[in-house]
């Protein structure tokens, strides 16, 4: 096979090695590099250079040309604020309910589902009885649309869902959850957890199949208990690989939109606004389309998940040079 | 050789069949009864225009509502849709006037053309009005004889029809007395019934004054009490709409504020489950009015067929095509010419012709500034400042001052955004 490939490949390699020949080593990697180059810089470097366009401008225009330059007055209203942890005190209060939302969001999601996923990964690394079919199950919602977990959760959970008829069977009493601020919240967050949480699993199992058995053996050699060897041989030999599913799990829950928009819409009121929906609605969602507003407070949203991707990359440098 | 064949056979059917193909308009729809009818209307011009291909893209409420705006800020989307958002789209819009008899659009029409302007100069032809719709209340009538609850009058308050709702609610074990679709342009009409002027004497919007609040603030406590169902505005956030059409159907409300748009539906879907009536808007020191809306059917600058889209629509404005839109949907015909007619409404009920005899009857109770609340341009927005405020004071984000003094603020950023 490979004599009959190498003929060919030859014949392929004509053509490079003129254009090398001309142009140099150096040039030639550019020519490699260039149609990715294009895509990028159309699809990406372009979208963020128009996106700090439309956050110094106002109107509700949509084309750059009909738009007035504002400067930097649609980040200084978003940001205007007595005190930023009293959202009725800002100027643009939906913001800083949105920003405050996705904070507690973000510390509940991820603090409940790293653990959560730590302590299922643990259980799955063991020898039990359908082991591949838990790991399936685990998985299984991963696999799931947001809009479908939004609606299957929104019918179990609706004022006459499956979770309020049970309750009526048993002969407790029913709770309107998605009405209710403080429920709809907590059940935003138990999707999500139920949502994303088969993913984290499966990279901590992987994390946990990579650490030698044999340090395990010694260990139990010297009659060290279980929670000591968690403690002491899994916790530590875990964590790089805990570090990128906390930060992963960060930037993600950052992100969240679709599944909470899908299951509450934001509400009631705006209990369950985060911060990617408060920038959809303003940009397109609701009139007039508030497009400098909703680019500035994309802009902020970037600057906080570049900070957690540096973090990331920072602790993956460190994971390397061990 | 055969796939030559072919080929060839494909390219000379295609080039036959081109010429028909050629003028192809595309029209944006929500609400599929009523789209299904104007597509049935299409082929008669179509039978008209040979080689014209009218197609109906049927899309949800929200596509009109949030993804045509930005389709057409950037020069895309259908050459002609169905909206809502009569005068906020203006600048798309094709005038029709050229290509029409203005004097029986005028005649026909009348003050449902100003909705689609901008301006008192403005005197284009935009838009034909399909169905005039009206909001108001429709109640479960076998829930009130059940309860044995008097039917309050036609110039009854809302106070009166909150407790007689009440009354019904406790008396048959429903879920909740009243309830009113989660919307801006909803709860606009029964706060100028409590005298709220929306304008100030200049004509300048200002949304809240002391009638406005007062209304809301009743409307607040009924949520917070359990008079108003109050899944409907605390269940969803930001401006999204909804609706309590399902409960009602399920019957398990007594009272529902909503509109005359839904009359078709109840109609098709309660049948004889139990009997239902319109009430129309309940009274106060401003008056017995709803909102005025419906929608209209509008051309698009952009088309490439701009004669052909104004030769359709004015097909669709002709008193006997109309006509036949207005009996075939059931709704309320906003041609004067029709109207004066009579609407032979086909194979409708009992309860749907009585609802629509009783929608007509609402219209003249109309108050002028529901009609200059529905044409102003920027309404839509001064709906959905509403909607997101009179929420937040329903769940307890804030009081309903807090939150009146907020849409205050809301509209003056409206207004300078608008402005630039």
């Amino acid at each position: 096979m490979l004599k009959l490939l190498n003929p060919i490949m030859r014949l392929v390699e004509i053509p490079f090695l003129l254009v090398q020949k001309r142009l140099g080593i150096g040039m030639t990697a550019w020519l490699f590099l260039a149609p990715n180059l294009a895509l990028f810089s159309l699809f990406t470097f372009l979208p963020i250079i128009l996106n700090f366009s439309y956050a110094t401008t106002g109107g509700e225009a949509i084309l750059l040309r009909d738009r007035p330059d504002v400067g930097f007055q649609n980040f200084g209203n978003l940001l205007e604020c007595e005190n930023v942890l009293d959202p009725s005190s800002c100027r643009n209060d939906l913001f800083w309910r949105a920003v405050w939302n996705t904070v507690w969001f973000v510390v509940f999601q991820v603090g409940i589902m790293v653990i959560a996923a730590l302590a299922t990964a643990i259980v799955l690394n063991r020898k039990i009885r359908a082991r591949g079919l838990f790991r399936g199950v685990f998985f299984f919602p991963v696999l799931l649309s947001p809009v479908v977990v939004a609606l299957i959760w929104k019918w179990i959970l609706q004022r006459n869902g499956l979770l309020n008829a049970g309750l009526e069977s048993l002969g407790f009493e029913t709770i309107n959850w998605l009405i209710e601020r403080h429920w709809a919240f907590f059940w935003s967050t138990f999707i999500s957890i139920w949502a994303h949480m088969g993913f984290y699993t499966l990279i901590l199992l992987a994390g946990l199949q990579a650490i030698p058995q044999d340090v395990y053996e010694a260990a139990l050699m010297d009659r060290a208990s279980p929670w000591r060897c968690f403690r002491r041989i899994t916790l530590p030999l875990l964590s790089p690989t805990l570090l990128v599913v906390l930060v992963l799990a960060l930037i993600k829950g950052v992100q969240t939109f679709d599944e909470i928009y899908a299951f509450t819409g934001g509400g009631p009121g705006s209990a369950t606004t985060l911060i990617m929906q408060f920038i959809y609605e303003t940009g397109f969602g609701v009139q007039p389309r508030l497009l400098g507003v909703a680019a500035a407070a994309a802009i902020m949203l970037a600057m906080v998940l570049i900070f957690l991707t540096a973090l990331q990359f920072w602790i993956n440098r460190k994971k390397v040079d061990g | 050789m055969k796939y030559t064949r072919l080929i060839g056979a494909f390219m000379l059917s295609a080039a036959f069949t081109a010429p028909a193909a050629a003028q192809e308009i595309r029209f944006m729809c929500n609400d599929e009864p009523f789209c299904k009818v104007l597509d049935d209307l299409f082929t008669g011009f179509e039978a008209e225009n040979p080689g014209v291909d009218v197609v109906t893209d049927i899309v949800s409420y929200d596509v009109v509502l949030k993804n045509l705006p930005v389709q057409l800020a950037a020069g895309e989307g259908p050459d002609m849709a169905r909206v809502t958002d009569l005068g906020g789209l203006n600048e798309y819009y094709i005038d029709l006037a050229p290509y029409v008899d203005r004097g029986y659009w005028e005649d026909s029409f009348g003050d449902t053309l100003d909705w689609y302007r901008v301006g008192a100069d403005d005197d284009g032809i935009y838009g034909m009005h399909g169905d005039f719709t009206i909001t108001g209340a429709y109640i479960n009538k076998t829930l009130f004889d059940q309860a044995g609850v008097e039917i309050p009058s036609a110039d009854a308050d809302w106070d009166t029809w909150a407790q007689a709702a009440t009354a019904v609610a406790e008396a048959t074990g429903i879920e909740a007395a009243m309830a009113m679709d989660r919307s801006g342009h909803r709860i606009a009409g029964p706060a100028i019934s409590y005298g709220a002027r929306i304008f100030d004497e200049n004509g300048e919007p200002i949304l809240v004054d002391d009638a406005f609040q007062e209304y809301v603030q009743k409307f607040v406590d009924w949520n917070n009490d359990g008079v108003m169902l109050r899944d409907v505005w605390a269940g969803a956030g930001g401006g999204s709409y909804r609706d309590a059409g399902a409960e009602f159907i399920n019957g398990t409300l007594a009272y529902l504020f909503s509109g005359s748009w839904q009359t078709l539906n109840f109609d098709q879907k309660i049948g004889d489950l139990f009997d239902w009536q319109v009430v129309g808007s309940p009274c106060g020191a401003g008056g017995c009015s709803g909102m005025p809306g419906g929608s209209g059917i509008v051309g698009f600058k952009h088309t490439k067929h701009p004669e052909l889209v104004a030769k359709l629509i004015d097909y669709l404005a002709q008193q006997d095509v109309y006509a036949e839109l207005t009996s075939r949907t059931r709704s309320v015909p906003a041609h004067y010419g029709v109207a004066a007619a009579g609407v032979d409404y086909q194979d409708v009920s009992a309860p749907a012709a009585a609802a629509l005899n009783a929608w007509g009857a609402q219209v003249e109770k109309l108050s002028p500034i529901a009609f200059a609340y529905q044409g102003y341009k920027n309404n839509r927005a001064m709906f959905n400042i509403t909607v997101q405020r009179v929420t937040q004071a329903v769940v307890g984000e804030y009081s309903v001052d807090e939150a009146m003094e907020r849409a205050r603020d809301d509209l003056a950023t409206v207004l300078a955004e608008t402005a630039k």
